[in-house]
């Protein structure tokens, strides 16, 4: 009999500079709710044991450990709890198939300004604002979790690619930051 | 030479840099022009065509002249601006487009026979004999051509792309951007104010004056302090805004790292996109060369260039100068050097009426007619009623005007207006959508135009948007008028120069007239007018003023050339930046990733994706090696192979069944649950799009199976075919490929191997699926074959894919088994006729493959209609054949009925996959084949001129292996 063993889709350490911290998210269970015609009133149901309603588009919201953000439409990503029976949607496991990596600090939105082509100014893009957008060449699911800070989730395969550019854009915001000092 | 006391250079900070292999020394503040300035350089470069020996022209971006090469450790860059590049120690330029020394340039010989290299010289001389254009003139020509050279290095330097978002960006920082961003910042509204220079200021920074009784440097400073004090202003200096884009976009280019030392990770320049909600113009003005003859020399600047080198920089830029002016705004200039004491020699201007209340000689009613000195102006000629006289000078300063520098108001294709008032074009208003222009950009010339129109554009921009105003007091300054009577160019003995960078001269705009190159497009492009770096800053408008001369035509009604962006040039590599090399794309991992690489596996890129492309062991010396025992072991034993990549798509929902009848061609809705089936699905047009497997997981709950290569393709599709053709039915799909890794496990003893793994025996007949457990994690079995052996397919969570590759292939190697890596499983499916993209290349219909009859007669899908049209079906096409022959084949060859001659006309098809069968001992093949379906039996010629291959090979079944499917279905 085998022993399979569980690793983590990232396992580089936490990294600090140009004060932004760039971490490995470990979120728990991701489910994809895709809701089919007719099913959003059963959605809304089964959703408010955990005191969480279908998300708007754009937009995320969280109950404790459990999150709903929105991923598409009629579609949305149930992180951080095993989902609970649901009727009128289509449910997939996807805890294995994101990266979750987090961008905290004054300079985190400076430093998604490299890869990222939308306006994350905190007007437009508030605390609660889900966007799914590019960051460089690949595809991520992006959420503000705070005035300074972001997660990012992105394909799990290209994980390692996320971080070094990541890591990258902070390597030449630390060369900026000391030019001015 | 340096002039104690003026200047705004840090004299506490002495550089040094080294121009042309000789060490300099520069201020702090300087940049490479001023310091060359200073230290009595004149003669900086060489003229594009003639070669003639060149100086500073100007003291801006809009350079044309003064380019050259600057070297980093890494880094060769090549028309460099020595106006704008900022000195630093240790900075190494070099003088360009020259032979031999800047002094004695051989090339200057060019200059001996330039009245036969008038415009539209290479049009008329290279056109014949027409053999030696691509022996003789070309390569002539292209040496000749080009100012800087390249390393031919790669570009080793760090490069940024960013993107910023704002309520207003305000371009230019002079007294028109600072008051507009100084209204909306007080507003609170989100402004970006950037500027091409290092400091703020614009022409303030050169032309000093007073604002709000107080000198303008101290109001500078203290609009300055205020906007940096506020979070909602964002000052980006040394960023040069390139382009107007469509919704309020515009591109920009940041000198980052340029005015330092290379260092590590510091970007050399950041490349921004800026989205403003509105946008103000205060790019200022360009003053105007005049096109007399012999205007080149070094030595010949112009007048407010000379004024920034005085005022901003503390250098004279001669002992003796001269001003030859058309405009009252630069007498300013001569005030201003006879108080720093430096000889005004005259004054020239060519209004009669206009004052002569300076305090040197003035001289209206004349015009300059030539000048001396062969690497750098002596004397200057001037004509005065009939009279003509020599004054010595070292510096001549011109004025012709001032043109707006409105650029960015005609890259969405507006056209600017001609006023007579300033002898200029100005914008048309709302030329690019919420862009207005200001200051001198829009024609308001004095420093009180430029504060109240900077003032009024940010009120009605923060109405726009929604903002109200906070009161600004509009500070007193200089409001004196702008008085000139145009002069374009000046009759006389020898050339007058309009564009310095290309070498055009007043003649040859003359010639193009002449030639009936009238239109001031033909014009541009028989004379090269404005193609240089600089895109005709200093010369266009004074170009088409003598085309309109010549051609008897007003200017307004002559035009304009088109504006494009860049406004100034773009290195590419900022541009790309993020790009380069391995950035161009992300790179996926499998689970198996380091497994593999551990076990020495060379990875090769599928897609995005890294696969190994084959596991060697000791002693063997090549991949052939390898790849043959890894076909026998499969064959033989047991394979295990990561087939993650393959796209996996979660299907469910009510209708799911009946969505899967109508994207593949064969039906869906028939399928058991637990079973797996085949299917091809067609693009609209009736080719095929991609095949796969997919598996009935349950009764509304499918998992479909794409190629690695179309995963993201065939996602789009359903996504497209769902939403456009069947949005209201039960159905949902997401793609799960991440989610599961995934295993190859085949060959006899496949079965003997999971059973010694899951937590039950394996019971799955061929084409089924389940559920299994394995070390107490769920997973799903799929018993699926690619290599034509007894084939399994294992899935876990990912999180657990690297363990159980790794155990997989422990397992194997104790049964003489092994993991097989993509050379291998290529092989594997040739020899049995499993067709991937590269026949399924999109110009291929069902019927090519053999497959029409899966296109369902019951129902319809997509594709199905298409699929009939005349010309796609019979034995015109080109039919998927196998091929056999005893020495090697090459994909990409095309094949010939032997007897034939080789010629397109007689192309029977082509060869899409090849490899060596250590199973058949032949070398095989796939390809295409016209009515190759009943050539079976017959030879055909095998012809790849690319790689000198052509043999003769057998057209046969294409499944060669176990043709009856015996084995997989064991």
């Amino acid at each position: 009999m085998p022993e399979l063993i569980a690793k983590a889709a990232l396992e580089q350490a936490p990294l600090t500079k140009a004060g932004v911290t760039l971490a490995a998210v470990e979120i728990g269970p991701i489910t994809s709710v895709a809701v089919l015609p007719g099913g959003a009133k059963a959605v809304a149901k089964a959703l408010k044991p955990l005191g969480l309603s279908f998300p708007a588009p754009n937009t995320w919201a969280a109950k404790g450990a459990a999150r709903i953000v929105w991923t598409g439409r009629d579609q949305a990503f149930l992180m951080g709890v095993v989902p609970p029976t649901l009727d009128g949607v289509a449910v997939t496991d996807q805890s294995d198939g994101w990266a979750g990596l987090s961008l905290s600090g004054p300079g985190a939105e400076a430093a998604l300004a490299r890869l990222v082509a939308l306006d994350l100014r905190a007007a437009a893009f508030p605390i609660g604002s889900a966007a799914r957008v590019g960051l460089n060449h690949m595809s991520m699911v992006l959420l503000r979790v705070a005035e300074e800070a972001f997660e990012i989730y992105v394909f799990r395969s290209m994980a390692r690619t996320a971080w070094h550019e990541l890591a990258e854009v902070l390597d030449r915001l630390e060369a900026r930051a000391a030019l001015k000092a | 030479m340096r002039i104690d006391g003026k200047g705004i250079i840090d004299r506490t900070k002495p550089l040094h840099f080294r121009f042309d292999g000789r060490e300099y020394p520069a201020f702090r503040g300087d940049t490479v022009a001023s310091a060359l300035l200073a230290n009595g350089v004149r003669l900086v470069g060489r003229s594009f065509k003639y070669h003639r020996p060149r100086g500073i022209l100007t003291a801006g971006s809009e350079e044309p002249n003064a380019l050259v090469e600057v070297f980093g450790k890494t880094n060769q860059t090549p028309n460099v601006r020595a106006t704008v590049q900022e000195v630093f120690n240790g900075l190494a330029a070099r003088s360009q487009n020259r032979m031999g020394s800047l002094r004695f340039d051989l090339l200057a010989v060019n200059d001996l026979v330039s009245p036969f290299l008038s415009a539209g010289f290479y049009y008329k001389t290279f056109m014949w004999p027409r053999a030696f254009w691509e022996k003789l003139y070309e390569p002539l020509i292209r040496r000749a051509a080009g100012l800087g050279s390249l390393s031919g290095k790669h570009d080793e330097g760090t490069y940024e792309k960013a993107f910023a978002f704002c309520d207003l960006l305000v371009i230019g920082a002079g007294p028109a951007g600072l008051m507009a961003a100084l209204v909306a910042a007080r507003a609170g509204a989100d402004v970006i104010l950037a500027d091409e220079n290092p400091l703020l200021g614009g022409r303030l920074l050169s032309d000093g004056g007073m604002i709000g009784n107080e000198p303008a440097a101290i109001w500078v400073a203290g609009v300055e302090a205020e906007l940096r004090s506020l979070p909602n202003v964002r000052i980006m200096t040394r960023t040069s805004v390139t382009g107007a884009y469509d919704g309020g976009t515009y591109g920009a280019l940041e000198r980052v790292g340029l005015h330092k030392s290379a260092r590590s990770n510091l970007p050399r320049e950041c490349f921004w996109r800026i989205v403003a909600g509105r946008a103000i113009l205060a790019s200022g003005a360009m003053e105007r060369p005049i096109a007399f003859p012999m205007n080149d020399r070094p030595g010949v600047m112009m007048a407010s260039a000379v004024r920034t080198y005085l005022n901003r920089y503390g250098v004279a830029t001669g002992r003796r100068v001269v001003l030859f002016a058309n405009n009252d705004a630069a007498r300013a200039l001569a005030r201003d050097l006879m108080a720093a004491g430096v000889q005004v020699a005259a004054i020239i201007d060519p209004r009669p009426d206009a004052s002569s209340l300076e305090d040197c000689p003035v001289h209206l009613g004349a015009e300059v007619v030539g000048t001396r000195g062969r690497h750098g102006l002596r004397e200057i000629t001037v004509r005065k009623g009939g009279d003509e006289f020599r004054i010595e000078s070292d510096c001549l300063a011109m004025s012709g005007g001032w043109n707006p520098t409105l650029h960015l108001t005609c890259h969405l294709n507006g056209r600017p207006r001609w006023s007579d008032d300033l002898a200029a074009f100005v914008p048309m208003d709302a030329a690019v959508p919420g862009l207005v222009a200001v200051g001198a950009a829009n024609g308001s010339m004095s420093t009180h135009g430029a504060l109240t129109t900077g003032k009024a554009a940010a009120e009605a921009a923060l109405k726009a948007l929604g903002k109200k105003a906070a009161q600004v007091a509009l500070p007193a300054s200089e409001d004196a008028p702008y008085r000139i009577t145009p002069l374009w160019a000046v009759e006389g003995k020898g050339r007058a120069w309009l564009d310095f960078a290309n070498d055009v001269t007043t003649k040859d705009v003359r010639l193009a007239a002449r030639e009936n190159y009238a239109s001031v497009e033909h014009m541009k492009r028989y004379t090269t007018q404005g193609m240089a770096p600089d895109q005709g800053k200093n010369s266009n408008v004074g170009a088409l003023a003598v085309l309109a001369d010549a051609t008897g035509r007003s200017i307004p009604e002559t035009g304009v050339t088109t504006f494009r962006p860049p406004f100034v040039p773009v290195s590419i590599a900022s541009m790309g930046a993020g790009g380069k090399g391995a950035g161009f794309a992300p790179q996926r991992f499998l689970t198996s990733d380091q497994a593999s690489r551990d076990r020495g596996a060379p990875m090769i890129e599928a897609g995005l994706w890294y696969r190994p492309s084959y596991f060697p062991k000791p002693g063997e010396t090549t991949w052939r090696e390898a790849c043959d025992r890894e076909v026998l072991m499969v064959r033989g034993a047991v394979g295990v192979a990561d087939v993650s990549t393959l796209g996996k798509i979660d299907i469910q929902g009510r209708d799911a069944a009946k969505f899967l009848d109508f994207v593949y061609t064969n039906t869906f809705s028939t399928l058991p649950v637990g079973r797996v089936r085949y299917g091809l699905m067609l693009r609209e047009d009736g080719h095929v799009l991609d095949d796969g497997t997919t598996a009935r997981l349950g009764d509304t709950h499918f998992l479909m199976t794409t190629t690695t290569a179309a995963a993201g393709l065939v996602m789009r599709h359903l996504d497209f075919v769902h939403q456009a053709f069947c949005a209201d039915w039960q159905v949902r799909f997401i793609s799960v490929t991440e989610a599961w890794a995934q295993f190859a496990v085949a060959g006899p003893k496949a079965r003997m191997l999971l059973n010694s793994l899951l937590e039950a025996p394996v019971d799955l007949p061929f084409m089924g699926v389940a559920p299994v457990q394995v070390g107490g994690v769920l997973g799903r079995l799929f018993r699926i074959s690619f290599s034509g052996e007894e084939g399994y397919e294992i899935a876990v969570p990912t999180r657990y894919g690297e363990t159980l590759f790794r155990d997989l292939l422990a397992r194997a190697e104790t049964t003489g088994g092994g993991p097989y890596g993509m050379e291998a499983l290529n092989i594997l499916r040739i020899e049995k006729g499993f067709i991937t993209h590269a026949e399924i290349h999109g110009r291929v219909t069902a019927f090519d493959i053999g497959m029409e009859k899966m296109i369902s007669a019951r129902k319809d899908c997509i594709g199905k209609a298409a699929a009939t049209r005349p010309g796609l079906l019979g034995p015109d096409r080109e039919q998927l054949v196998g091929l056999k022959a005893g020495s090697a084949m090459t994909a990409g060859a095309h094949l010939f009925t032997p007897g034939e001659t080789v010629e397109r006309e007689n192309d029977q098809g082509y060869v899409t996959s090849v490899g060596w069968s250590p199973v058949i001992g032949a070398w095989l093949g796939l390809g295409f084949l016209r009515d190759g379906r009943a050539r079976h039996g017959q030879q055909v010629r095998l012809v790849d001129h690319l790689r000198g291959m052509d043999i003769l090979c057998e057209v046969c079944d294409p499944v060669f292996h176990d043709p009856e499917g015996g084995k997989l279905r064991a």
